[in-house]
C-alpha cells in the first residue's frame, strides 16, 4: 500500500512523492517545489483513492507537515486499522465535519469552562485557594482569555479545545501552546494527584502507564495540530552579495 | 522555553521510531515522505552560529511534540496488546498464575504484575 499526498495549486494536482512500494530508490524523486503560500491545501491518497472524512467530504488539511503526518499515520497501520492510535486524523476529521456543530464561540466556551475548576495555578490576577472549590476567577481575566483564545483559527481552537479536556486545565494547555511547557511536562502537572498516589502505593503498568502513555499520545497530538494549524511557514533566503 | 536538549538528539528519536513503523512493512524508511520532510526540515533550519533562533526553537518544539507522539503511541499500543481486549484467560494460564510471576516485556525495567498479588 502506498500513500502520498497531493498539493492543490493552481488548479493542478501535483504529486508529492511519487514512489509506489517495490520500487528501488532509484525512482526519481518529486521535483523540487517552490514554496508558495498554498491557496487549496493538502489531500491525502490512500490507495490511489482520496481520503474522505466520515461525513464523505473530501479530507484537506490546511499544511503540509500535517499532511504527512496523517499520511504516516495511515501507513503505519498494518493489518487493522487502529483508529485509537490515529489521534491526527481524528482532529482532522473533527474540524473538517465538526459532527457537534459548534461555532467558535462555542468551542472557546467549552474550553474556558475549565478554568474555573483548574488545579494548577500560577500568576497573581488568579489567586491561589485551599478549598476544593478553588478561587473565583476575575471577570477581567476571563475576558482578555477569551480574546485571546478567539485569535485562533477555528482548527486551532478545535485543537485547543482537545487539549484542555484532557489535560483538564487551560493553564497547562496555554503553557504547551506557547511552547512554555513540553508534553512530558504538561501530562505530569495535570496527573499530579496520580503520581503522588502512584509514588505512595506503587506503579500498575496495565492502568497508570496505560493511561500515562495514552494521554501523553493524545496531547501530543492536540499540541501538534495545533501548532500546524496555526503558523504559516515562509522560507526567505538571503540575496548573495558580491 | 522549555529545555528541549539538542536538535540532533531530536532527530534520531524521530528516525528510530520511523523505523519501527516501517518494520512491519518492510519499506525502507528513508522512502517515506515523513523521512524526506523532516531532514529537508532539520536541515533548512540549522543555524551554523550560537544564535538564538525563534524559528529554530520552535521548529525543535514541533518535532520534539512529534516524537512525543509517535513514542507514546508505540508504547500505548505495546501495553495494550499486553494487557487488552484478549478476553478471559484460559484454564491453563490462570492455574500458571500463582506458580511463577510474568515478566512483562513491555516497559524498559522489569516489573512484575501487581494483578498477580490481587489473584494469589
Amino acid at each position: 500500500m502506498w500513500r502520498s499526498c497531493l498539493r492543490l495549486r493552481d488548479g493542478g494536482r501535483r504529486l508529492l512523492n511519487l514512489p509506489p512500494a517495490g520500487l528501488t530508490a532509484s525512482v526519481p524523486r518529486a521535483p523540487a517545489r517552490a514554496y508558495a503560500p498554498p491557496t487549496g491545501g493538502f489531500e491525502i491518497n490512500l490507495d490511489h483513492r482520496k481520503l474522505k472524512t466520515p461525513q464523505a467530504k473530501l479530507f484537506t488539511v490546511p499544511s503540509e507537515a500535517l499532511a504527512i503526518a496523517v499520511a504516516t499515520e495511515w501507513d503505519s497501520q498494518q493489518d487493522t486499522i487502529k483508529f485509537y492510535t490515529m489521534h491526527l486524523t481524528t482532529l482532522c476529521n473533527t474540524s473538517l465535519d465538526n459532527p457537534t456543530q459548534r461555532n467558535k464561540d462555542q468551542l472557546i466556551r467549552a474550553a474556558v469552562k475549565f478554568l474555573d475548576t483548574d488545579t494548577i495555578w500560577y500568576g497573581i490576577e488568579i489567586g491561589s485557594s485551599t478549598s476544593i472549590m478553588g478561587p473565583s476567577i476575575p471577570a477581567k481575566t476571563r475576558e482578555v482569555l477569551i480574546s485571546h483564545l478567539a485569535s485562533y483559527n477555528a482548527w486551532a481552537l478545535q485543537g485547543i479545545e482537545f487539549v484542555v479536556t484532557q489535560l483538564k486545565s487551560m493553564l497547562l494547555t496555554l503553557g504547551l501552546v506557547d511552547r512554555h511547557l513540553m508534553v512530558e511536562q504538561a501530562v505530569l502537572l495535570s496527573r499530579l494527584e496520580e503520581e503522588y498516589q502512584i509514588q505512595k502505593w506503587g506503579n500498575v503498568e496495565w492502568a497508570h502507564d496505560y493511561e500515562l502513555q495514552e494521554l501523553r499520545a493524545r496531547t501530543a497530538a492536540g499540541a501538534l495540530f495545533v501548532h500546524l494549524c496555526s503558523e504559516s511557514t515562509t522560507v526567505k533566503h538571503k540575496l548573495l552579495q558580491d | 522555553m522549555a529545555a528541549l536538549g539538542s536538535p540532533a538528539r531530536t532527530l534520531r528519536g524521530l528516525l528510530r521510531e520511523l523505523r519501527y513503523l516501517n518494520a512491519a512493512t518492510g519499506r525502507p524508511y528513508r522512502d517515506t515522505a515523513a523521512y524526506r520532510y523532516l531532514v529537508k526540515a532539520f536541515r533548512a533550519h540549522r543555524v551554523t552560529s550560537e544564535k538564538l533562533c525563534r524559528a529554530q526553537h520552535e521548529l525543535h518544539f514541533q518535532a520534539a511534540t512529534y516524537l512525543c507522539l509517535l513514542r507514546s503511541i508505540r508504547e500505548h499500543v505495546a501495553l495494550h496488546q499486553e494487557f487488552h481486549g484478549k478476553g478471559e484467560r484460559s484454564v491453563e494460564e490462570s492455574a500458571g498464575l500463582g506458580s511463577k510471576p510474568v515478566v512483562s516485556h513491555v516497559a524498559s525495567r522489569i516489573a512484575v504484575r501487581y494483578a498477580m498479588d490481587c489473584v494469589t
